[in-house]
């Protein structure tokens, strides 16, 4: 078995009175694909915000080992190789991809790895639709090249776990297919993932393990091939093969 | 009015442009990155400008043991939030850089003879013992606010700018003081004399904008602002702590209140409350500017410097009042031709 690299038990958020997360318990093993799978409104974006240390959050959340839940900040968990990939992408928009891409490089910069250039190489070769493009401004990219500009500039900061929030999200199946390619391909060099998706066959084909996420609790986990033949997951999620073939 | 002294109206009203400029790009910058409409930006003119006065006179920095009582206060702030995280092997930096260092600087300088010093020593001596305050106000007054609305962080600075006042009083006295020029005499430029110190002060805060402008362009800390400025979750995610960047640009404010005050020291009186009107004029020029966009505060605060230097010959006793209401028509136009420019984002 690898070894662990994230793990979460008992974690719960809350917004005001209403409970948004309840008891969830995930874990992520080094060089992974870990999906969280689930419908609108499951509490997967807030999961992810809470793991970030973004959101206030109770139970216990352990990253390589350490206790972060109200001990490490946002900047010490990047420092650390935790990064997110939010939904919104937020994005530098009236900064050119180039200054993007070299911010996602900060937290490595502030601790004196300055080897940034060839970082920038690396995700070039990744996504070269970003290196035709290293001059333009961000807020005029298209929404896959966001995407890619989303997921290069963490790439930039060396990550050890990267968490993708619906990188899916608004794009064109051809560029889904795309960015789940590239997810593969970030494996292979090992990096480990945490995917969260609504288009739930096309995370369960790439993932090595999901968790299913409804109303703020983990309902059903398991391996993803499994999943992707479990009758529950099927009937709710996957239906029949029809409307959400699109990285089939 | 003659040629003559149209231009001698000019020259004044650059030189004190030249200063609204530099304080209305110091007001934008702080806006942007951290929320705060940062009204004891002018009393760091005035901290700067008596403190040089009081070295270039030889007496200690009156300021010296306020850098030291509040560089204890953030020791202790600092190392309490150090403890709670679990992040005990930061303490003996915390502590050296806040408690320790200010206190070494004041042995320091106790030793050495600051009226015969050199003036540019002299003048680093006076900066060493205020631009310090901006990252302490930083830290002990708008940090543990950070979070909070635009309103409650005025209200914090308004609250910051009587005290900054009040102690103004308590270190400097009532007097004013001036220094003397950086170099005496003056020039003839075609129809018009110059002095020399209209030249440094145009000069320097030429210099310092540019020097700015590169500091945002090409680094990658100054670009880490930028980037907080046009999105702070985007910023926070890749690392960039608003705490660091507020700390950063309450420096960097800081920094360039006090000079201001010491380019112009030599050419008006300054007294323990006179920042705040200049501070006022900085910030019509950085509202001219929408408080978003750098030329155009500076821009306008030059304008702001030409207007006021007319009017004080028009109309002296009206000065002030003209140059404020030239804050309404601009105010008018903004608030008709503002679109609200949200995040731009896919959805």
């Amino acid at each position: 078995m690898k070894p662990v690299i994230m793990e979460t038990s008992g974690l719960c958020v809350n917004y005001g009175r209403v409970e948004a997360i309840h008891n969830v318990n995930i874990r992520i093993r080094e060089g992974e694909i870990v999906t969280v799978i689930g419908p609108n409104g499951a509490g997967k974006t807030t999961l992810l915000s809470a793991l970030m240390g973004l959101l206030p959050a109770r139970g216990e959340v352990k990253y390589q080992g350490h206790s972060t839940l109200g001990a490490m900040s946002v900047d010490a968990l990047v420092a650390k190789g935790l990064v997110l990939v939010p939904e919104k992408r937020e994005l530098f928009g009236s900064m050119s991809v180039a200054d993007n891409l070299l911010l996602g490089a900060f937290a490595r910069h502030r601790r004196g790895d300055r080897d940034h250039a060839k970082t920038m190489d690396e995700v070039y070769a990744i996504f070269p639709r970003l290196a035709e493009r290293h001059k333009q401004e961000a807020g005029t990219l298209s929404g896959g090249e966001r995407q890619m500009l989303a997921m290069g500039r963490a790439l930039m900061a060396k990550p050890t776990l990267l968490m993708l929030d619906e990188p899916s999200l608004g794009l064109a199946p051809l560029i889904v297919k795309e960015i789940l390619r590239i997810v593969v391909q970030l494996k292979s060099m090992g990096v480990s993932i945490l995917l969260v998706e609504q288009n739930a066959r096309a995370a369960l084909q790439v993932a090595d393990y999901g968790y299913v996420l409804e109303n703020g609790s983990v309902a059903v986990e398991n391996e993803a091939k499994a999943l992707l033949h479990d009758p529950r997951v099927i009937e709710s999620y996957l239906g029949l093969g029809g409307s959400h073939s699109i990285a089939a | 009015m003659d040629a003559a002294v149209a231009l001698l109206l000019a020259q004044d009203g650059i030189t004190n442009g030249a200063i609204y400029a530099l304080l209305s790009l110091a007001l934008v910058l702080v806006f942007a990155v951290t929320r705060v409409i940062y009204i004891p930006q002018g009393e760091f003119v005035a901290y700067g400008a008596l403190s040089m006065a009081a070295v270039n006179a030889g007496f200690l920095p009156p300021t010296m043991w306020l850098v030291v009582t509040l560089g204890i206060a953030v020791a202790i702030v600092d190392s309490v939030a150090a403890i709670r995280e679990g992040a005990k092997a930061r303490l003996p930096m915390v502590i050296f850089k806040n408690a320790v260092l200010p206190i070494l600087a004041v042995i320091v300088v106790r030793q050495l003879p600051l009226k015969d010093l050199a003036y540019v020593l002299q003048v680093l001596i006076a900066l060493a013992f205020v631009v310090p305050l901006g990252p302490q106000v930083y830290r002990l007054a708008f940090q543990p606010v950070a979070e909070a609305s635009v309103l409650l962080l005025l209200i914090v600075a308004v609250a910051v700018h009587f005290v900054m006042v009040g102690m103004g009083l308590y270190f400097f006295g009532a007097e004013g003081a001036r220094i003397p020029p950086f170099t005496d005499g003056g020039v003839t430029l075609g129809p018009a004399y110059v002095q020399y110190q209209t030249i440094w002060i145009v000069g320097i805060a030429a210099l310092l904008i540019a020097g700015l402008a590169l500091f945002f362009e090409h680094s990658i800390y100054g670009k880490a602002l930028r980037a907080t400025a046009i999105n702070r979750t985007g910023a926070r995610l890749m690392g960039i702590s608003a705490d660091l960047a507020g700390k950063l640009c309450f420096t960097l404010s800081a920094l360039v209140g006090a000079f201001s005050g010491i380019l112009i020291a030599p050419i008006t009186t300054i007294y323990y409350d006179t920042g705040f009107l200049v501070g006022l004029k900085g910030f019509v020029g950085a509202i001219i500017g929408g408080l978003v966009s750098y030329p155009l505060a500076a821009a306008g605060a030059v304008l702001v410097g030409l207007l006021e230097s007319y009017s004080s010959f028009y109309a002296s006793a009206y000065k002030e009042v003209i140059v404020f209401t030239l804050i309404i028509p601009v105010l008018l136009y903004q608030s008709l031709t503002t679109k609200h420019i949200d995040d731009e984002e896919d959805h």
